[in-house]
């Protein structure tokens, strides 16, 4: 990044001045990623819908990416620069790698890409934010920690779980009364899967799954052994599981009242 | 006042090319195999952290003799010019071709320009394909020509020696460990014809393989799967029926033994240089 600023600053996402406009730009937005940490590991699940004011505008975009070999980042916000931003921070991270002969900790993973979303607030500003969530596998540490960040580039640490978009609200509550911290790898992709599915629930902007066009939410895990994205027929297994259930009880699983 | 002697060109390309060649005989050799699955680098290295071969790009390694200092220079700008090209394109607009040129114009420039000294390396480019016919293996000697390289190469110290040693015993279709064991082989043999042992602690591997499910095919052959592979009971590593090895001390009798075999095609060669160009005919 340092080196194309010097050379081509102009193919950088952050420095392109933008035309005076009036009223919000209309451009594609990404919605909800959610983010669980169990025992051994992390896992970041995305729903595949992008809205474009009250349309929808695409049914199966992808918004979670391997960052690297052991970690990922899903993205809500303006699409079309999230997935620039994360095109950059993957070609950093490797490129990081390649002249080092040694990965970045995860720790300056995050501070990374804390320092790309802060260089994009111009933009923010005009209503095009990016606002990313960041897991990854400590490999220092040996366990899965999850980032959060703010438009500006605040980036905090979050426990267990954290959630982005605009389903983001309904999707914590959700993952609040499910979350427990012995969770198994299984039982976590159903959780996030769960929590997807509340967001949807309640957030127009966010996708359940699809079941008549087999689209299903993109669920990654990330362990000791790198990074993993499940295939469709396994998120269509969980997806389906959790969709037979609800035929029973709508709002799915209750949590004890006291 | 002092006139500068006249220095007929010829002579100082040829005195520039002595001094690169001579420099990169003192370092060690390394050679790169086209095997089944994709290609393999050998060479000796003590160190486990400077590096002689490591990756450019998805499909393309890189390898080099001779100064340290140097030729890590041009295997960042190497790294700059692949990540640029595959961010500003697409990952598979990134070739060595491409890289091998970019390579060529660096070392050449370098090399004839009078400011300079001559960079005492030697470098392969190499790209695995989706098969082996896709496979690309490029030379770059210190004088900025580009070889391109079919089965094996060998660059550094005793280059000459070692490369017709592998051209004779090697064949397409190999499998990791018999090309690993071949290029071993050729590594320990010296130039006046005796062997020695090198322990695989010494070793540096690395592969660039076409079966592996990601995206970037590089990968160190390290520690435990390094001996195994060594181990590996490779009946057939040498095909015995090659010709026979009382060829082998021409290349050490001639005054530029370690000389690498240059192409021809640039114009600042001396005489020297043009009587080694014979010996590489057969190979291209």
């Amino acid at each position: 990044m340092d080196f194309l600023s010097d050379h081509s600053p102009e193919i950088l996402p952050g420095n392109r001045s933008l035309p005076p406009l009036q009223g919000a730009v209309e451009a594609p937005h990404g919605t909800t990623i959610v983010a669980a940490s169990f025992p051994g590991g992390v896992v970041l699940a995305g729903d595949r819908r992008a809205t474009m004011g009250n349309m929808i505008a695409q049914r199966d975009i992808e918004k979670v990416f391997p960052a690297d070999e052991y970690s990922a980042v899903g993205i809500a916000g303006t699409a079309g620069l999230a997935v620039e931003m994360v095109k950059l921070f993957q070609l950093e991270l490797e490129h990081f790698e390649k002249v080092e002969g040694a990965t970045l900790s995860l720790e300056g993973k995050a501070n990374r890409l804390s320092t790309m979303i802060r260089s994009n607030l111009a933009m923010a500003m005009q209503g095009l934010a990016v606002v990313p969530l960041f897991a990854g596998y400590d490999v220092d540490r040996e366990k899965g920690r999850i980032f959060s960040y703010d438009v500006t580039g605040g980036r905090s640490e979050e426990r267990g779980y954290a959630a982005t978009g605009s389903g983001s609200v309904f999707a914590r509550g959700s993952m609040k009364k499910l979350y427990r911290d012995d969770l198994t790898e299984e039982q976590t992709l159903t959780l996030v899967v769960q929590a997807l599915y509340d967001a949807a629930d309640d957030d127009s902007a966010t996708g359940g799954p699809d079941v008549a066009r087999r689209i299903y939410p993109i669920v990654t895990v990330i362990t000791d052994e790198g990074f993993r994205r499940l295939d469709d027929t396994e998120s269509s297994e969980i997806a389906r599981a959790i969709l037979e259930r609800r035929l029973e009880q709508p709002d799915g699983p209750r949590a004890a009242l006291l | 006042m002092s006139t500068p002697f006249y220095v007929s060109p010829q002579q100082a390309m040829a005195d520039r090319a002595e001094y690169a060649r001579k420099g990169i005989a003192r370092g060690r050799s390394l050679v790169v195999l086209q095997y089944a699955d994709g290609i393999v680098f050998v060479g000796e290295n003590p160190s486990r952290a400077l590096h002689k071969f490591s990756e450019i790009y998805d499909r393309i390694g890189f390898a080099a003799a001779g100064k340290y200092n140097e030729y890590e220079n041009l295997r960042i700008g190497g790294v700059r010019y692949a990540d640029l090209r595959g961010y500003t394109y697409d990952r598979d607009d990134v070739t060595a071709r491409g890289l091998a040129n970019v390579y060529a114009q660096t070392l050449g420039t370098i090399f004839s320009s009078a400011a300079e000294k001559p960079y005492e390396v030697e470098l392969v480019v190499a790209e695995v394909g989706a098969g082996p016919e896709g496979d690309q293996i490029y030379r770059l000697p210190h004088d900025g020509s580009i070889v391109d390289e079919h089965g094996s190469v060998a660059v550094g110290g005793n280059a000459e020696q070692i490369s017709s040693f592998l051209d004779q015993r090697h064949r397409d279709g190999m499998s990791l460990a018999e090309a690993l064991k071949l290029a071993v082989q050729a590594l320990s043999r010296e130039a006046n014809g005796n062997e020695r042992e090198i322990p695989a602690e010494r070793l540096e591997v690395a592969v660039l393989d076409r079966t592996r499910p990601q995206q970037r095919k590089f990968k160190r052959i390290v520690g435990r799967q390094l001996t195994r592979l060594l181990d590996a009971d490779g009946a057939g590593a040498t095909p015995t029926d090659a010709p026979s090895d009382t060829e082998e001390p021409e290349g050490g009798s001639t005054p530029a033994a370690g000389t690498p075999p240059k192409d021809t095609g640039t114009p600042a060669k001396g005489t020297g240089a043009q009587a080694d160009s014979t010996d590489e005919d057969p190979k291209e």
